[in-house]
């Protein structure tokens, strides 16, 4: 028997039952379809994780204090040496030098304040970030105001005490209410709310609008203290082209009056490798989607195989008269195998014309991104797995002796 | 000119058993039977008789318990499942009562399946697949299914599908159990030109005007040979070339060859 016989029989096999061969094929296409759809969620979500940080600049470094040794890393080293190991208003100015570093257009110095709770008539609200720093703030971190402005070179200067709040801080204190011209207590002190940010949703790990942002000199004034050094300082480069340019200069300025022990005292964060974590975070979530559907293509192969069962039990005489008038068992094997194949086959491109276009929708707020691999990955596995569950049933088929198929009834 | 050294079917001292001890069923209870080439055997008897246990076991379709079965001088137990499809493709022609169609499946497909399995290429399966539905007056029905034909027009695409590849032998369980009389009357007539052409035919029946055909009639009880009664005489091998026989002139062509 020639493979154009088998695939033209294999293909009346299919077609002798329509419904039940449609049935069959829909349990390999929800597998491919899910595995080629979630991990394009996965993929799409990482992709806009990544955007969001690439939002955030790419010509950015922010340079804390502490050594190598991670997050944190610097607070063991405080204490005796806490004159070097700080980042203070001193280097900020020697980072401002262009004649040092011409890479560099801007340098924000921020404090981060802690335990800060806003009230506003009674109502009281602790954001989870409240930051103290300078109107260049604004544009390197890409925080416009949405309504009102932000606080001028000159309120900072002058110790003014103007706060500009992100929305979520707005919503929880102000229910509707413009906050615009209010008055909020900041840990017992009067602020005046001079402007809120736009929002900018979650990037991934905290909402980034739980935000309240006052002058650099009132919050150490009010809420800090003048003598701790800063929490972070950011540096933005000329251009993106210039960040590691940059980077180097603010290693050359800040080395000689940081180093302890032989080691730096401060770090430097390049976006790029902020990059490289989100994406070791996203590729293990894209991977457990994919573990899911996978789970689900393996489903789709035991309905392969279930339905292949019965078909060949409700084949069984016509397995016999087949065996009867000379069908060798590799005849009955290719037989249901062809079919088994076909239906894979089918119900796989089904799957991968399914997924792509699912793959088109928003899902739960993921624009999915398609990935090459994951469609021939998925077909290729939907079709393995049809193909390896119809095996146990074309193998009984075939094995079953003429005259017990033949007295089936 | 003949080879008549082997019969073309005998059976020494075969049993068949289904089930084992105390509940055993003994089917067939030592039959010794010797077929000749060319012979026309009725087989008879009451159901449970053991009648199709024995067309199945002549048919390579089962196995005996104890005994030996040989097909054409061959020991059916020693063959492989291989040889056992090749021996059931090309050496037994199947008619059975039930006609045994594929459904949904056009009577020219059906009768071109053995030579599908007997790896015929796809222009000389069609043109034998063809010229055997001729021989039993069916070329016009060649496109339609089973469930398109009427009882007796299944039968005979059944019986085109058991002489495609030119068997010798053709065993035929009841096949006119299930058609009306006048059917029966054109199938036992194809059975007897079949004869004719120098076929071995072992038929099941229970009606006395179809056994009437044969030329041999054995009958059995309870898994027993009680009758074995000779009613005309084995025909000689008919004359080398068979030209007066156009309707079946592919099939004894072939036969002529194997023979000569």
């Amino acid at each position: 028997m020639n493979a154009l016989e088998s695939l033209r029989m294999a293909f009346q096999g299919v077609m002798s039952n329509r419904l039940r061969s449609l049935l069959t094929m829909l349990g390999i296409t929800i597998g491919v379809a899910a595995v080629i759809i979630l991990v394009s969620v996965g993929h799409g979500s990482a992709v806009a994780v990544q955007q969001r940080i690439e939002d955030l600049g790419t010509n950015i470094l922010s340079v804390t204090p502490g050594g190598f040794g991670g997050f944190g890393g610097g607070r063991a080293q405080r204490g005796t040496q806490s004159q070097v190991t700080e980042l203070t208003m001193k280097d900020v100015k020697a980072l401002q030098s262009t004649a040092s570093a011409p890479d560099i257009k801007s340098v924000t110095p921020v404090v981060n304040g802690t335990s800060v709770t806003i009230t506003y008539n009674g109502t009281s609200y602790s954001p989870s970030q409240f930051l103290g720093t300078t109107p260049s703030y604004e544009e390197a971190r890409k925080s416009p105001v949405e309504a009102g402005s932000f606080f001028s070179d000159a309120d900072e200067a002058g110790h003014v005490s103007d706060v500009v709040l992100g929305e979520t801080v707005v919503a929880n204190l102000f229910s509707g209410q413009n906050p615009i011209g209010s008055s909020v207590k900041i840990n017992g002190h009067a602020f005046l709310v001079v402007g809120v940010l736009k929002p900018k949703g979650t990037n991934g790990f905290q909402d980034q609008d739980d935000i309240a942002i006052a002058p650099l000199t009132t919050t150490q004034d009010l809420l800090t203290g003048v003598t701790g050094g800063l929490s972070q300082i950011i540096v933005e480069a000329r251009s993106s082209k210039a960040v590691n340019d940059a980077e180097a200069e603010v290693d050359s300025i800040l080395t000689p009056t940081h180093t302890s022990n032989g080691t730096t005292t401060f770090r430097v964060l390049n976006q790029a490798s902020l990059l490289q974590t989100t994406s070791a975070t996203t590729h293990t979530f894209t991977v457990l989607l994919a573990a899911v559907a996978a789970i689900s293509l393996l489903v789709g192969g035991i309905g392969v195989m279930n339905i292949m069962l019965v078909t060949v039990t409700e084949r069984t005489r016509e397995i016999g008269i087949r065996k009867a008038i000379g069908a060798r068992r590799v005849d009955v094997l290719g037989q249901f195998l062809v079919e088994a194949t076909m239906l894979s086959i089918c119900g796989g491109l089904l799957g991968v014309a399914v997924g792509l276009v699912g793959s088109r929708f928003k899902i739960v707020g993921v624009q999915p991104v398609v990935e090459a691999y994951s469609v021939f990955l998925a077909f290729g596995v939907g079709v393995a797995v049809g193909l390896f569950f119809g095996i146990y049933p074309a193998n009984r088929a075939a094995a079953l002796r003429p005259i017990e198929a033949l007295r089936y009834e | 000119m003949s080879d008549r050294r082997w019969p073309a079917v005998a059976l020494e001292n075969v049993s068949k058993s289904y089930g084992a001890g105390e509940v055993a069923v003994h089917a067939l209870r030592g039959i010794d039977l010797l077929v000749e080439s060319g012979d026309y055997v009725g087989i008879m008897g009451a159901s449970g008789s053991g009648k199709s246990t024995l067309m199945n076991l002549i048919g390579c379709l089962d196995v005996p318990t104890t005994g030996r079965c040989l097909l054409d001088g061959l020991e059916v137990s020693d063959l492989s499942d291989v040889e056992l499809s090749y021996l059931r493709n090309h050496k037994i022609g199947f008619v059975f009562q039930s006609f045994n169609l594929i459904p949904r499946t056009s009577a020219l497909r059906n009768v071109e399946l053995p030579l599908i399995y007997a790896r015929v290429g796809r222009v000389e399966r069609r043109e034998r697949a063809l010229a055997a539905l001729a021989s039993v007056g069916l070329a016009d029905r060649s496109s339609h299914g089973p469930q398109q034909l009427s009882g007796g027009q299944q039968q005979r695409v059944a019986i085109a599908r058991a002489i495609v590849t030119d068997p010798a032998l053709i065993l035929a369980d009841e096949p006119t159990g299930n058609i009306d009389s006048a059917a029966q009357r054109e199938i036992l007539q194809i059975f007897d030109d079949l004869n004719a052409s120098g076929r071995t035919i072992v038929m099941i029946t229970h009606e006395q005007d179809v056994a009437a055909h044969a030329l041999r009639v054995i009958h059995l009880a309870d898994g027993r040979i009680v009758s074995d009664e000779r009613r005309g005489p084995v025909p000689p091998p008919p004359p080398l070339p068979l030209q007066d026989a156009p309707s079946l002139a592919l099939g004894t062509l072939r036969l002529g060859e194997a023979t000569s």
